[in-house]
Formats: structure tokens, C-alpha cells, sequence
């Protein structure tokens, strides 16, 4: 089913990782991809993977969940490893062999990066609802606009689209079991006449998405909707005690990460 | 033409996850051949849930599911033998519209049952003409027509198919009167013709109790009644409490009994409730 996607998916919760700021953990998020491009050594993974861990704990993700947010980028990752064993010279395994030791090291290394970049980028999407994310982000952009880039444009853009992401997935069930009802077959056939059958969902689900995008519309102008200017929030963003501590937490991460890499390990 | 028998039947929505919901749990039901069939319950019982499965769109959690003696979601073959055999209109149908034509979108059941030109043709046209789609109509974009229209339309997209079991969840939600009234008169019709068995979901007594053999009503995922109309309207204070209501003309029956005026037989329709008091009111004179 469609919905069985998790990737980027928001679990309300009431964990430590839930009541940070949004601004605190998109902060944390970059921190912890700075240090994951710069951890080199098995030592700097063995303790990234370790805070990855905590942090998982800390927000009380089960294991399973993050999981199944990897299963779409499965072929990703084995493509990687593949393309890594191959194509890294060294000491072959056996003599003659195009497989090198060193390849089988990178092949790992790399494959555990993009496992632990997705798991981290999902554990800041599991414990932070889009609005405040998009909240986030847009005042974390704020200085833009001076140089006239339309920040709180381009959010609200954003927290729409995501608003509307799991309208459009449960509204696309729907027409595929209606239309399945009617005998629709969107898993047999050669690629094109699939494509075909694609048909029968992208319509009506297109004409409701104008639908209901002229309804939005209206229903924003007529509740007042001017664009951003002297607009104010409803949930102001503020940093508390926790946030400092989380940060101060990240730099420390950071921090060791940098020291290993320079005693190489 | 079609039986159909449910055991056991549970759905779980999003197991495993912080969303998980039971959206019906223990349904055991038998469904006779050419028996119409109303299917009532609250807003979340589970109604269009239940349906879901007896077409094999939803696989159960647990139970099963048997279509004239068949396990529908046995192998692949039987699951997509059933969509042909129990055909299922969908809430709001008209939102699934899709082909440049009205006669196309009729069309595309019958052409995915691989059926001749010739006779999808045929079947294009009886299904117009049984639900009121008249052939000028034939040409025009679906998304021209009016909401009833389109619903229509919608409906007769389902009937080309000459299902043995014909599911309609919410037929009549959002028409005006009349408009309900013509779709119920299509169903009954349609059932009439074919002598199919028909499932009719809806929250409001009144429509589907004047033409239903049987109702079955749902209350947080389970079966809480089961039997003829009568036998479940004899049951107001449960359906109040459950959130539904009993049809308007056995309320006024069953205040005027508790006034002791003496009403004879079952009444849920305003016809049976004009032939009570008509057949009182002769006796009354009589009697004077
Ligand atoms: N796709 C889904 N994912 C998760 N939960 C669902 C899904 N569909 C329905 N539910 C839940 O299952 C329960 C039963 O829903 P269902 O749609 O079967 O009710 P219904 O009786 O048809 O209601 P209505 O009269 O409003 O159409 C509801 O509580 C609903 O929230
Ligand atoms: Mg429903």
C-alpha cells in the first residue's frame, strides 16, 4: 500500500526529540551530516553509529520503523556498494581478482554513510511535524530576504505541499481501488501498456488536485491572505534550556569527530 | 447471482505503527442469493471497510472471505475473478470519472473483462438506459455533466459489468430527493432484472429501510444487529444510543402506540404508516 511509506513521515510523540525546537534540530541535523562526511576511520564510524543509536533511542524510534524508511533506497545503496567494490584499486582478494580488499572496506564505508545520512535526516522528520519544520526553516532564512528572495513564499509553498502529500496518497488509494473495482490491471503488462494503465488514476486525480488548489485559494483570500507581509504566528518558535544543552551536545559531536580524523582514526 | 459468506472477518489499518486502528473485528455474515442488503452504521464503523473486502480490494487481517463458495483471496486468479463478479460503487463515484466520453468511461469495466465490441456496446447501452443516461449524453465529456449526472454515469460504469453482486457504499449521499430517490429506483431495478444480491451502505434508515429484505448495522467494527427492517427497528433505544435513529414514520407509529392507539403490523415507510391510520380510521367509523 501506499501509505506503508515512512520516509519523512511525522510520529507525534512527547520524547526529549519531539519538544526541541525545529530550529534546534535542523541545526543538530547539519552538525551531525558534517560529521558524518568527515568521520574516515572505523573508530569515527563505530562512534557515529553510536550516537545515531542514542538519538534513536532518545526519540523512542523502534529499529523497524526506520527500517522500512530504507527499503525505497535499497537499490541505492547496493548500487553504491557495487559500483565501490569494483571500481577501488588495491591488493585484489585472490591474485587476479578485480575485487580488492580496500574496495570491500570502502564498499562498507559507504554504504553505511547513506544508511546513516537517510536515518538521520528521518529521525528529524519522525519527531517534527512539517508546519514546524517549514516554520523553521523559514525564519532560519529570515536574512534572505533582504536580498529579496520570498522566503515566507517559497515556506508557505512548502508547508502546503506537505500538508497535501498525504491528501493526494490517500485520495490516489482511492481511485486505484475504485478503478481496480472496475477490473483496472496496474501490474501486468509490458512497460508501456502499465504506463497506460496509469491513466485511469493521473486523471481524476489531477482534476481533483485543481479542484481542490482553486478551493484552498479561495479559502485563503476570503479568511484575509495577503502574502507574508506583517503576517504574524500563532505558535511562536522559541529556544528553551533544552535546545542550548542540544546544541552544545552537537558541537561536542563535532568536536570528537574532528579529533579523530586527525589522529586518523 | 452470488452468495456470499464472511467468517471471522478483522482489519487492522497500519499495523505495527503509532497509527494502528481496528477498523472491524469478528464479522461473521451469510448473504443469500438476491437478497438486498442494508448496510447501516455511525460515521467509522467500518462499513466501507467491510465492503472493501468482499471484492478482495482489501485483504483481511484475519477470517475469511467466501464468494459463491470460492476463498476470494485463495490465488490471484480468484482475486481478480471476483472484481468482475462483485462489482463495487464507490463514495462520491463521480470523483473517478476519467475518460474523454461518458460512453468510454461505461465502457472501461466490460473492456477490461475482454469482452467483444459488440457486446460491451450492448452492455454500455442497457446500463445507460437502466440508471437514466440518455445516449446524447454519449459523446460529452464526463466532467460536463452535473454531480447527479455524474453520478449516474459513475454507477452504470459498474452495472456494465452485469455483476452477480452489486456493493454501493453511500449512493445517495449529497443528491436531492428526487435524485435519491431515481438512484434507489435504478437499484432496485437493476436487482429486479438480474435477481443479483445487493449490499446498500448507508447512515440513513429511512432511504435504504423502505427497499431493504434485511438490514445489518454496525457499530465500532462488529455486527450489532442482524435481521429484517422490523425486527431491527423494535430496537429504537439501542440504534439512539449507537447514534442512529429509527425512520420517522415508526417513531410516530410506536409514540401512538404508547398513546394506546392501536397500530397494527410493521410500519417504517410513509405508506405504511397512511395505510394503518386510513385502515384505523374506517374501523373508527365503523364502530361510531
Ligand atoms: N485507509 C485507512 N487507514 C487507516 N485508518 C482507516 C483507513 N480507512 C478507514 N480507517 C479507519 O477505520 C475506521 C472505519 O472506517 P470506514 O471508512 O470503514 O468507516 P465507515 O463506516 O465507512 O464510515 P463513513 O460512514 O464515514 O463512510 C475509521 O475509524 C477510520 O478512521
Ligand atoms: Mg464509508
Amino acid at each position: 500500500m501506499l501509505k506503508d511509506i515512512t520516509l519523512g513521515q511525522y510520529f507525534p510523540g512527547d520524547t526529549v526529540a519531539h519538544r526541541l525546537d525545529p530550529r534546534t534540530k535542523l541545526l543538530l541535523v547539519i552538525i551531525y551530516i558534517v560529521g558524518l562526511f568527515n568521520a574516515n576511520g572505523w573508530a569515527s564510524y563505530a562512534f557515529v553509529i553510536l550516537i545515531t543509536a542514542l538519538s534513536m533511542a532518545i526519540s523512542k524510534i523502534k529499529p523497524k520503523s526506520a527500517l522500512k524508511g530504507l527499503k525505497p533506497l535499497v537499490i541505492i545503496i547496493i548500487l553504491t556498494a557495487v559500483l565501490n567494490i569494483f571500481y577501488t584499486g588495491g591488493t585484489p582478494i585472490i591474485e587476479g581478482w578485480i575485487i580488492t580488499w580496500e574496495g570491500i572496506a570502502r564498499a562498507v564505508m559507504m554504504s553505511l554513510r547513506i544508511i546513516l545520512l537517510i536515518v538521520g535526516t528521518f529521525m528529524l522528520t519522525y519527531t517534527t511535524s512539517p508546519i514546524a519544520l517549514t516554520d523553521g526553516l523559514e525564519i532560519m532564512l529570515n536574512p534572505l530576504k533582504k536580498i529579496k528572495i520570498p522566503v515566507h513564499e517559497m515556506s508557505m509553498m512548502m508547508s502546503m505541499a506537505l500538508r497535501f502529500i498525504p491528501t493526494l496518497i490517500e485520495e490516489t488509494d482511492k481511485i486505484m481501488s475504485a478503478q481496480k473495482a472496475r477490473g483496472a490491471d496496474f501490474d501486468s503488462g509490458n512497460l508501456f501498456q502499465r504506463a497506460k494503465a496509469l491513466l485511469p488514476i493521473l486523471v481524476p486525480l489531477f482534476v481533483s488536485a485543481f479542484r481542490r488548489a482553486d478551493e484552498l485559494a479561495v479559502a485563503m483570500e476570503s479568511r484575509c491572505y495577503h502574502g507574508g507581509k506583517g503576517r504574524t504566528r500563532m505558535k511562536q518558535l522559541r529556544m528553551q534550556g533544552i535546545d542550548a544543552w542540544a546544541l552544545l551536545l552537537g558541537a561536542a559531536f563535532l568536536a570528537v569527530i574532528f579529533v579523530m580524523k586527525r589522529f586518523g582514526l | 447471482m452470488s452468495e456470499i459468506k464472511v467468517s471471522g472477518l478483522r482489519h487492522v489499518y497500519s499495523a505495527d505503527t503509532p497509527f494502528e486502528k481496528i477498523a472491524i473485528d469478528n464479522v461473521n455474515v451469510e448473504i443469500p442469493h438476491g437478497q438486498l442488503v442494508g448496510l447501516i452504521g455511525h460515521t467509522g464503523s467500518g462499513k466501507s471497510t467491510f465492503i472493501q473486502h468482499l471484492n478482495g480490494l482489501l485483504v483481511p487481517s484475519s477470517g475469511t472471505v467466501l464468494v459463491d463458495s470460492v476463498n476470494i483471496n485463495g490465488d490471484k486468479a480468484a482475486a481478480r475473478d471476483v472484481r468482475f463478479k462483485v462489482g463495487l460503487v464507490f463514495q462520491y463515484p463521480e470523483y473517478q470519472l476519467f475518460e474523454e466520453t461518458v460512453y468510454a468511461d461505461i465502457a472501461f469495466g466490460p473492456k477490461n473483462m475482454k469482452l467483444t465490441e459488440s457486446e460491451i456496446d450492448e452492455r454500455v447501452r442497457e446500463a445507460a438506459a437502466l440508471v437514466g443516461v440518455g445516449e446524447e449524453l454519449f459523446e460529452r465529456s464526463p466532467l460536463e455533466l452535473s454531480g447527479g449526472q455524474k453520478r449516474r454515469v459513475a454507477i452504470a460504469g459498474v452495472i456494465a459489468m452485469r455483476p452477480g453482486v452489486l456493493i454501493l457504499d453511500e449512493p445517495t449521499a449529497g443528491l436531492d430527493p428526487a435524485g435519491c430517490q431515481r438512484i434507489l429506483e435504478t437499484i432496485c431495478d437493476y436487482r429486479e432484472k438480474t435477481g443479483s444480491t445487493v449490499v446498500i451502505v448507508s447512515h440513513s434508515m429511512d432511504d435504504v429501510a423502505r427497499i431493504a429484505d434485511r438490514l445489518i448495522v454496525f457499530n465500532h467494527g462488529s455486527i450489532r444487529f442482524d435481521g429484517t427492517p422490523e425486527e431491527v427497528f423494535s430496537n429504537p433505544k439501542e440504534l439512539s444510543d449507537i447514534g442512529l435513529s429509527v425512520p420517522a414514520p415508526t417513531q410516530i407509529a410506536s409514540a401512538l402506540r404508547e398513546q394506546g392507539v392501536e397500530i397494527e403490523g410493521s410500519v417504517y415507510t410513509t405508506e405504511q404508516l397512511l395505510a394503518a391510520l386510513l385502515k384505523l380510521k374506517k374501523e373508527v367509523g365503523r364502530n361510531a
